[in-house]
């Protein structure tokens, strides 16, 4: 169990979730498409149909990024150190499992569970719990 | 042209909040997963935020007959809880733990930490491709075994 909390911040955690959830919310009510981040970058690559807007949802969500950056210099500090071979092989996981499973985080966590999809309820619990067992392994048996 | 600039815009706030949130630090996120460690429960907070909206709106959004900008409502129509998808989650989950990276964030790293963020999403792009790829040669299997 977690000996200390740490660098907790509820504040903007809380505001930034919330934009998440109005960004899933006005794509939904105008377009009438779940805001799942791994459909739309998967869909862009493997479909003709619907590149155009699922290329400007990515190009957003890379400006909305960039907006911050701007705002706020500084705030957010990239990572250093991490080894590139674990980065790769975790990104083929993470393209893998999306692909096969339907969906990531916001996808089956945020839309998902807000429809009360059981299948996204299910997901949500199968790559949490397993990324609370593959984080815990990285820190403490491989040490990164 | 509106479900364009719809995209767009959903898109911007969607990058914003992630950045806000500091959901595109992976650390912070491996600070959440990292249950034996020192414990952030930041992320937690951020799911929660979003679902406090998205549990309201979308329920209210969906009894319409339609959304604003099109003819219908593009829902996923698979209902089957089957090893499909929890292997698919266990992968992803696997992944997300190993680097602290989900899809959306890593996308905001190519602007915070290109270094970072731009492999890993050609790997997830990869990753994706490599299970089209497989299906279609099993599908093509089936076929010619038939």
């Amino acid at each position: 169990m977690p000996t200390d909390i740490v660098n907790f911040t509820p504040w903007s955690a809380l505001a930034g979730g919330g934009l998440i959830g109005l960004a899933a919310t006005l794509f939904l009510l105008a377009n009438g498409r779940i805001a799942g981040i791994s459909g739309v970058l998967h869909g862009a690559v493997r479909q003709a149909e619907g590149r155009g807007w699922r290329l400007l949802f990515l190009t957003g969500l890379l400006a909305g990024t960039g907006l911050y950056v701007a705002l706020f210099p500084g705030d957010l500090e990239p990572r250093e150190g991490y080894p590139m071979w674990l980065l790769i092989v975790a990104g083929l996981l993470v393209g893998a499992g999306t692909r096969w499973g339907a969906g990531c985080t916001s996808g089956h966590g945020v839309c998902g569970i807000a429809r009360w999809s059981r299948r996204s309820i299910a997901a949500t619990v199968a790559f949490m719990v397993i990324g609370v067992v593959s984080a815990s392994w990285l820190r403490h048996l491989l040490g990164v | 042209m509106a479900r364009h600039m719809i995209a767009l815009i959903a898109g911007g706030i969607f990058g914003f909040g992630l950045s806000l949130s500091h959901m595109v630090d992976p650390d912070k996120v491996l600070d959440f997963l990292d249950l034996p460690g020192t414990w952030d429960p930041s992320l937690a907070l951020v799911m929660g935020g979003a679902l406090a909206v998205t549990a309201v709106t979308f329920p209210l959004i969906l009894r319409r007959p339609m959304p604003l900008f099109d003819q219908r409502f593009h829902m996923p129509t698979t209902t089957a809880i089957d090893t499909r998808l929890l292997g698919g989650a266990a992968l992803f989950g696997l992944g997300w733990g190993l680097s602290g990276y989900c899809p959306g964030p890593a996308l905001g790293a190519i602007v915070v930490n290109w270094q970072e963020g731009v492999p890993f999403v050609a790997a997830v792009v990869i990753g994706g491709m490599a299970v089209d790829f497989y299906e279609l040669s099993r599908t093509a299997q089936a076929t010619a075994d038939g």
